[in-house]
């Protein structure tokens, strides 16, 4: 152990010069705004939003362009002279510990701030037009808000205490938002089920932070990180199992196998939700943390096999889920399932040491998801249905949304020269240059993600040719959304088309300077250039892909029956096509019976025998001592009474009895004869001096 | 002479009058009865009065309040006899139990 | 002193006759059958109180019980005898059952065996009367309540104002009764 953290101190010695960077000046002084100035106004939101003319939109948009303009000027200024700083005050103490509330104003921190505010600005302008006529139109839009504050609260964390603080607030945003339309009983559900998933796995993130935490002796992220490169060997023995109970909180949000179930049903929400949240920035909260904490995952002794496992989860992830996009009706539901095995490979990425890699993937897969999802809500809003079925020959009735959902397709599947080509294949290359050393890991890594580029092909040339091909089978006449939703698809698909370009081995580095801006080093491979070879795997693959997908689900395998009715009427029925295969397809369909097995395993357990169990404990064995206690108040209160009404109210009778028969004994002597009255005064006279003069 | 045969003397007179308020049953006589009570105690006053030689003669001076008073006493007694004569066509002071319980 | 020499003294005779008169008047008030006459034994009493009075040397007060009382009151208590239509013979019912007089006899005897009791226990037999020169002067005791017993004196002339007012009011016959009769 000792040996791991002083391979840590060399590593910071070695590469401490690597990092050249600047304090940022005020921009970076003023860093501590960004979560702030969100978090306030979905306050202000929610309490004047629906006096405002727009409802509340411009508060939120304004809200969010501040953000975007913020993060990109500190974008700029890290670029140009990188940004290393980090700011905080203390708001308390427990024990040794001290609570402190602060931002990280770092390359890494910034790339979110910038991700969020500039994608987050075009979903909210887009969320204008998709949200307008909402009954809770204000309502959303504060909890949109609030979920931009909570995830740059999360961000710009310094320590595990305020990352957790964001974490769980991304997660009641997410909540209140995936629950939108409440009326509807199975969307409420769904948001249940997220908020119910994400919680097992927030009690796996708090004790991570808290064993490592307590182990290092602080909460801060830096000061964790000396602790380390101090040498510190609690921490070393202890290391392994934070970062496990740590990925499995990042498991949760970020939607990895076997915790991935919340997220397709989380699409329950209202498309603006599902673009911003599920696909760019919530769910990549789980590969942010990752990262956030890649000093300690980077150090192979330290976090032990804990890389292997990650990668092994991730390359699960990756295959296994885009599997099941190929036998989905929902087109938000493809788009959920891609986004799943796209948050796959995010995450074997940082297993196998790529951080840039899976950074830039994080990043183009934000604005290319993103780009899909509001496309998807595009078509929704036409079609006013989710499913594909309702769908087709879309393309003539919405060219703009058509173009620009084929360039986030294309980036997504990875054709040259979109975005998706250049990060995924990064990640193919670093999980192959680590294949090469001999790791087992890296090599099923290897082979799943290439597989699952295909897989991802496939099924995006499946929901392409159901979506815009082929005959219309929906009801009325679908038309071009308006303006204020295609221009943030069009500002996404430039993004889509162009980030690609800022990582090119050997000749950008663009990307991988901006990230690597950090306090502590970050130590990966460089490539020096294009790994062909692979290049030469992966891009056929991806081509036959497509063919198979356009092959089968092409407009020229649609069906076309003439069917006369009773009346003599012809109409033209058209039967798509659709495969089945055995075993497969039922499989598929039923998501690996994974929510079964959690519904019946876990969910209805709890629900019936264990909530009559714990209900029975609490009326018997609990309210046991609540129920004696009355018992007794009560038997002593019939004592009490019964004491009362014989003992003093008896004194009282007998008191007030007494009196009365006195005076009734007295009342002889005065007869209402004045002479009588006389005597008796003068008898008193007597018996009066006779005593004065005896004594 | 002694001062002790006067003050027998008004203590017997006192005790026959207190004998005759409670005994005489026509409401004047009783009012006659008080009358021999305060000769009594005048003749008391006098006495003590001239045994202990007060040059102020206070206890001359408190009789002659003792007769005024007397009288004004018998004149609102005979009045109210009067009345209760008149609404009761008695001066019988048995008949005076409206008082009893 | 013994009972021998207080007889030898003529003050005393004359107190004795005096005495005796009155306390058998006063026993007469009380015990008589007839209104009249006991009203009568009522005048006795009052002057042989103002003979002993006399003897006392209170001339004044003597004089004053023969004006006021004598003159006054006792024409009052005829008039009230008159007025309530008194039996003017002698009857029988003027005094209370027996069962009422042993109490009150009792009473009184005890009362004045208490005080005659409390007076020998004090003065004695030998606490003797400074006998007076001369008889107490009008003049004096006019300087005394004047002078000492001024406020007293005003307020006995309320009380007497009161009286008359009073008495007046309550014997006048009431109006409405006299409504009725007519």
């Amino acid at each position: 152990m000792v040996a791991t953290a002083l391979a840590f101190a060399g590593f910071v010695q070695e590469h401490a010069e690597e990092v050249h960077a600047g304090d940022g000046g005020t921009l970076a002084e003023y860093a501590w705004l960004i979560p702030l100035v969100p978090m306030v106004m979905a306050f202000v939101i929610l309490f004047f939003g629906k006096f405002s003319p727009w409802k509340g939109w411009a508060m939120a948009a304004g809200t969010l362009g501040f953000v975007a303009v913020y993060g990109t000027a500190l974008t700029v200024e890290n670029l140009r002279e990188g940004i290393v700083t980090q700011s905080a005050i203390n708001v308390g103490d427990i024990g040794v510990f001290s609570l402190e509330w602060g931002v990280i104003v770092d390359g890494l921190s910034i790339l979110m701030f910038f991700l969020v505010g500039v994608v987050g600005f075009l979903v909210f302008v887009y969320a204008k037009g998709y949200m307008k006529g909402d009954a809770r139109h204000t309502w959303f839009f504060a909890s949109f808000t609030l979920f931009v504050g909570g995830m740059l609260v999360l961000v710009s964390a310094p320590n595990f205490i305020q990352l957790i603080l964001g974490w769980e607030l991304v997660g009641v945003a997410s909540y209140l938002l995936i629950g939108h339309y409440w009326e509807d009983l199975d969307n409420v559900d769904a948001a249940n089920k997220a908020f119910m998933t994400n919680k097992v796995a927030d009690a796996a993130l708090f004790l991570g932070a808290v064993i490592m935490a307590v182990s290092a002796g602080s909460f801060n992220f830096a000061e964790i990180f000396t602790a380390m490169a101090d040498g510190q060997t609690t921490l070393a023995t202890l290391g392994f199992w934070a970062g496990l109970l740590l990925f499995i909180g990042a498991m949760g949000k970020s939607a990895q196998f076997p915790l991935h179930v919340w997220l397709p049903d989380a699409m329950a929400g209202p498309t603006p939700v599902s673009a911003l949240m599920h696909a760019a920035t919530m769910v990549t909260a789980g590969v942010y943390l990752i990262a956030r904490l890649f000093p300690f995952y980077q150090v192979p002794e330290f976090a032990g096999d804990l890389n292997t496992i990650i990668v092994i989860i991730g390359a699960i992830t990756l295959f296994f889920m885009g599997l099941l996009a190929i036998v989905q009706d929902d087109i938000k539901r493809v788009l959920a399932y891609s986004t799943v095995s796209q948050l796959g490979y995010m995450m074997a990425a940082m297993g196998v040491g790529a951080y840039t890699a899976g950074l830039f993937h994080l990043f183009t897969h934000a604005f290319f998801k993103g780009l899909l999802f509001l496309g998807a809500g595009s078509i929704i809003h036409a079609v006013h249905s989710n499913n594909m079925s309702d769908m087709g020959g879309l393309r003539k009735y919405m060219p703009v949304t058509f173009w620009t959902f084929m360039i986030g397709t294309a980036a997504l599947v990875g054709i040259f020269p979109f975005a998706g080509f250049w990060s995924k294949d990064e990640i193919i290359a670093s999980a192959y240059f680590n294949a090469s050393d001999g790791e087992a890991a890296a090599w099923f890594m290897v082979v799943l993600s290439i597989s699952g580029a295909v897989i991802t092909a496939f099924y995006m040339a499946r929901a392409v040719n159901l979506t815009f091909f082929g005959t219309y089978l929906g009801e009325g006449q679908p038309h071009e959304s308006p303006a204020i939703m295609t221009w943030p698809m069009i500002a996404l698909a430039v993004g889509a088309a162009t980030t690609g370009l800022l990582n090119i081995p050997g000749l950008t580095q663009v990307f991988t300077d901006w990230v690597t801006t950090r306090a502590f080093p970050i130590t990966e491979h460089h490539f020096e250039a294009v790994n062909f070879g692979l290049l030469a795997i992966i891009t056929p693959a991806v081509l036959i892909g497509l063919g198979i997908g356009w092959l089968l689900y092409g407009s020229q395998r649609e069906l076309h029956h003439t069917v006369t009715d009773d009346e003599g009427h012809r109409s033209v029925e058209v039967e798509r096509p659709s495969y089945s295969v055995p075993v497969l397809t039922p499989v598929l369909e039923h998501g690996y019976y994974i929510d079964d097995l959690y519904m019946n395993g876990v969910v209805r357990p709890i629900m019936g025998p264990i909530a009559d169990a714990v209900v029975w404990t609490d009326d018997t064995v609990i309210d046991a001592v609540p129920h004696l206690t009355a018992a007794l108040t009560s038997e002593v209160g019939g004592v009490v009474v019964w004491t009362d009404d014989k003992a003093v109210d008896g004194f009282y009778h007998a008191a007030v009895g007494s009196v009365a028969a006195v005076g009734r004994f007295l009342r002889q002597f005065f007869p209402g004869q004045v002479q009588q009255y006389v005597a008796l005064s003068f008898a008193g006279v007597v018996a009066i001096a006779a005593l004065f003069i005896i004594f | 002479m002694t001062i002790i045969q006067f003050i027998i003397l008004g203590a017997a007179m006192f005790a026959v009058g207190l004998f005759g308020v409670l005994t005489r049953r026509n409401a004047v006589l009783v009012l006659a009865s008080v009358e021999v009570m305060l000769a009594a105690v005048n003749i008391n006053l006098v006495a003590f009065d001239t045994y202990l030689a007060d040059p102020a003669h206070t206890g001359q001076v408190f009789a002659l309040f003792v007769i005024a008073l007397a009288a004004a006493e018998v004149g609102i007694g005979i009045a109210i006899v009067l009345m209760i004569f008149r609404n009761r066509h008695s001066a019988d002071v048995d008949e005076l139990d409206l008082m009893k319980y | 002193m013994s009972i021998g020499d207080w007889l030898t003294e003529a003050a005393n005779w004359v107190f004795l006759i005096l005495a005796l008169v009155t306390f058998i008047s006063a026993v007469m008030v009380v015990l008589s059958q007839n209104v009249v006459r006991a009203v009568l034994y009522l005048v006795l009493t009052l002057g042989g109180s103002a003979a002993l009075f006399l003897l006392l040397g209170a001339e004044f007060v003597g004089w004053t019980v023969v004006l006021v009382y004598i003159g006054a009151v006792i024409i009052l208590f005829l008039i009230g005898i008159m007025i309530t239509k008194a039996p003017l013979t002698s009857t029988a019912d003027l005094s209370q059952p027996i069962s009422a007089k042993v109490p009150a006899a009792l009473l009184s005897v005890l009362l004045f065996t208490v005080v005659a009791w409390a007076v020998y226990q004090s003065f004695g037999f030998d606490a003797l009367i400074p006998f007076p020169d001369e008889a107490t002067t009008t003049a004096d005791l006019g300087l005394s309540i004047f002078t000492n017993w001024i406020i007293p004196f005003e307020t006995v002339s309320f009380v007497l104002l009161a009286a008359l007012v009073g008495g007046i009011s309550l014997a006048r016959r009431d109006p409405t009764v006299v409504e009725e009769r007519r």
